[in-house]
């Protein structure tokens, strides 16, 4: 049987109340929401918090909305939140690409997006996702907000920018006209994590690529995303030697590691052919040619 | 620490240690072992149940984050001696063979037919793709589920009344 060590637990209604909290406790407190990664975590005891504190409460971040000219989703959004909602499908379906290939239905009741991000597993689909995007993180203390764009907010392996007493609140991805987007994924069975993934982001002007994200999952590519494809996509039109250029880069920009999901050479080909993919399928959708 | 909850329409008290999994707070505190216990990873399905009427893996909930809030497990399926078509459709369609599954199976399906009364063969594999069964295959959950959405029993419909 596997069972955490003893914890203490509290229970947040207010994210000033969970700030306070954090601040009480100090570093030796968890926040846990959805508990799908943590949970599994404290069994293993590969953490070991003295103390637990539940903000599945917090309705007030359990959103996924349109503000003026950005898409903003709540810490406390749920994968299916977020899988299902109209409007990241109008303005980004790369989160539904990457929310259908996220655990399972019954996991994805639970997870929360701001859970994912923080966790920082180096598979994590959504950090790629946002990384691709050029999501900007909210982190709140008592001091006040904070703005973090994604290239910074991951620090390494299960490491994030969010420090002691501070918590993530918010996840902003500005709205670009003539935007499309997508996710690909390998994985070795339903639910799994990614044998490696990408995720691409293209904004057209006229054919010409004005804006480019290259976000990549599993591989070990720094802050989740190849900024030399990006740097090769942006200025020119949206050809199909471009993106084979770009892939390539992707895939000699990342370093992965052999293990039961594959070899290196393997999971490096994955990242050029699925950057690929994503990328055909992005300038598809921001031309309009596919849903 | 004490814990309220709800549980198949019951309220009940506890003193348990905030570390106690829900899955063995049911099974071995309150005595109610139709939910199984499985992987213990969240992989394989076995020990779903509801929380505030959604479908979760009760192995990765802490106990006191189930306070205030209302469970249903599998035990609730039956009224009155007459079984829930979800139960009906495993035993028509043979739905399991050891049955070690199906407590979560019928949990997860029955929430699917509560949403959609009528899902494709593909939604009802989708819905099932937490869950792990090792005899069927599948193929007989699939055809369970649909026989259970082919027969939305009368009572059904009253025992839905009852509870909203």
């Amino acid at each position: 049987m596997q069972v955490p060590a003893p914890v203490e637990y509290e229970r947040a209604r207010s994210v000033d109340e969970a700030i306070a909290l954090l601040e009480r406790y100090g570093p030796d407190a968890r926040l846990i929401a959805g508990g799908h990664s943590l949970i599994p975590m404290m069994k293993l005891r590969l953490a070991r918090p003295e103390v637990v504190i539940d903000i599945n409460d917090l309705s007030e971040l359990a959103y996924v909305r349109r503000e003026g000219d950005e898409l903003r989703i709540g810490a406390t959004a749920r994968h299916r939140h977020l899988l299902e909602s109209p409007v990241a499908f109008e303005y980004y379906p790369i989160f539904r690409d990457a929310e259908r290939v996220i655990a399972d239905p019954i996991v994805r009741n639970r997870g929360t997006v701001g859970g994912s991000i923080c966790q920082a597993d180096p598979s994590e689909d959504l950090s790629a996702a946002f990384a691709a995007v050029g999501a900007v993180m909210v982190i709140r203390s008592s001091a006040g907000e904070r703005l973090v764009p994604d290239a910074d907010f991951h620090r390494g392996a299960y490491t994030t920018a969010v420090g002691d007493g501070e918590m993530l609140v918010e996840v902003r991805v500005p709205i670009r006209p003539g935007c499309g987007s997508a996710y690909e994924k390998v994985e070795r069975r339903v639910g799994d994590w990614a044998v490696a993934a990408a995720g691409a982001c293209l904004t057209l002007e006229d054919g010409t690529i004005v804006g480019a994200g290259v976000g990549l999952a599993a591989v070990n590519a720094e802050h989740f995303r190849s900024e030399e494809a990006e740097s090769l996509l942006v200025g020119g039109p949206a050809t199909e030697e471009r993106f084979a250029a770009a892939a390539s880069a992707a895939a000699a920009s990342c370093n992965p590691v052999a293990d039961q999901r594959g070899p290196v050479d393997y999971k490096r080909h994955l990242a050029g052919e699925l950057s690929l993919r994503a990328l055909r399928r992005a300038a598809a959708r921001a031309e309009g040619q596919e849903a | 620490m004490q814990v309220t909850m709800t549980v198949n329409g019951e309220a009940v008290t506890r003193d348990v240690e905030p570390r106690l999994l829900l899955v063995h707070f049911i099974r071995d505190v309150l005595g109610l072992t139709g939910t199984h216990w499985g992987c213990d990873t969240s992989n394989c399905g076995t020990c779903v149940l509801w929380m505030d009427g959604e479908p979760v893996k009760s192995c990765t909930v802490l106990t006191p984050m189930a306070g205030g809030r209302t469970i249903r497990t599998v035990e609730d399926l039956e009224r009155d001696g007459t079984l829930d078509p979800i139960q009906q459709g495993f035993i028509e369609e043979h739905g399991l063979q050891c049955g070690f599954c199906t407590p979560g199976m019928m949990m997860t399906c029955r929430h699917l037919l509560d949403h959609d009364p009528h899902p494709s063969d593909e939604e009802i594999r989708v819905a099932i793709s937490g869950q792990i069964c090792r005899c069927t295959g599948y193929e007989n959950v699939v055809r369970a589920v649909r026989w259970a959405a082919d027969h939305p029993a009368d009572s059904h419909g009253a025992q839905q009344e009852v509870r909203a």
